[in-house]
């Protein structure tokens, strides 16, 4: 397994897609839907380094999250037919690769992860010992170093906490497109949405609270 | 509402999906518990900071692997 560091980036206030890039994606899957190769590979080029973040986040294995990625892609070509258009078509293709991914984890870890497994109650969930972490606490840190620190902690999150956050707040699906795209039920995964934000936090506070800066 | 409220209650406060009622008992509380703001404000600053980070390019290796694969894709559609 290799080191995942490659795969977090530093902050970028531009990442979310414009109304005009939904247009226009509307507009190629439309060209791609009717044979147009090139509008497919537009939306390839569109949002293949986003998928290889997700299937990076969820394997956390490189050559998995290759594999998830290609594979997410090429179904994605082959079943367009079948996409209706009722949600973005970045949204459907989220959720072949989350699939995708998730089929290699489960066959890496059989014994480790489930999905379907019943989680903790809510009895531990009160954070303690808090700290301030003053004003920007990110910006302490050098863009590498800010990459290392983030590719680590949700390298540390368990596998179904980790999907969730991922789905939900990294690539930005619905609680309800989350349930869907993972098999589970919607209140599981906000408890689990619940669970992985507080974890990382957690984890993220032992760089953040003031004073343990490097 | 008590801390532990908050604590339940934290996600669909953050994502504002709180009915109006629940939302300002909880803002309530917050202007009274240093703690809770900071469990709260930390959360978002949490979800910020992975939201904001921006994938890098793609090894150009595996971009080349996945492209070639596409077009063998795209000539077996053709026949």
């Amino acid at each position: 397994m290799v080191s995942p560091l490659s795969f977090l980036s530093t902050p970028n206030p531009h990442r979310l897609a414009s109304k005009v890039a939904r247009e226009d994606e509307h507009q190629l899957v439309a060209a791609a839907k009717s044979g147009d190769v090139t509008a497919f590979e537009e939306l390839v080029n569109r949002y293949e380094r986003k998928i290889f973040r997700l299937t990076m986040n969820i394997t956390r294995n490189r050559e998995d999250a290759e594999d998830a990625m290609q594979d997410a892609f090429l179904k994605s070509f082959s079943h367009l037919k079948t996409f209706q258009g009722d949600s973005r078509f970045y949204t459907w293709l989220v959720r072949i690769a989350a699939n995708e991914a998730l089929m290699r984890l489960r066959k890496r870890r059989p014994n480790q992860f489930s999905l379907d497994e019943p989680i903790e109650g809510d009895d531990d969930l009160m954070p303690r010992e808090l700290q301030d972490w003053g004003p920007g606490p990110e910006q302490r840190f050098a863009q590498t170093e800010m990459r290392e620190i983030l590719s680590g902690v949700i390298d540390e999150l368990e596998p179904e906490y980790r999907t969730v956050f991922v789905l939900r707040d990294i690539e930005e699906l619905s609680t309800e497109e989350t349930a869907d795209a993972i098999g589970v039920s919607v209140p599981a995964v906000k408890s689990r949405l619940l669970r992985a934000r507080l974890k990382l936090r957690q984890k993220l506070d032992r760089y953040f609270k003031r004073g343990e800066t490097n | 509402m008590n801390c532990e409220d908050v604590i339940h209650d934290l996600s669909d406060f953050i994502d504002g999906d709180l009915d109006g009622a629940l939302k300002q008992e909880l803002e309530s509380h917050l202007k009274d518990c240093e703690d809770c703001r900071l469990v709260v404000d930390q959360t978002k600053k949490t979800i910020e900071v992975f939201c904001d980070s921006e994938p890098v390019e793609l090894p150009g290796e595996v971009r080349a692997r996945l492209h070639d694969a596409l077009r063998r894709k795209f000539k077996e559609a053709a026949h």
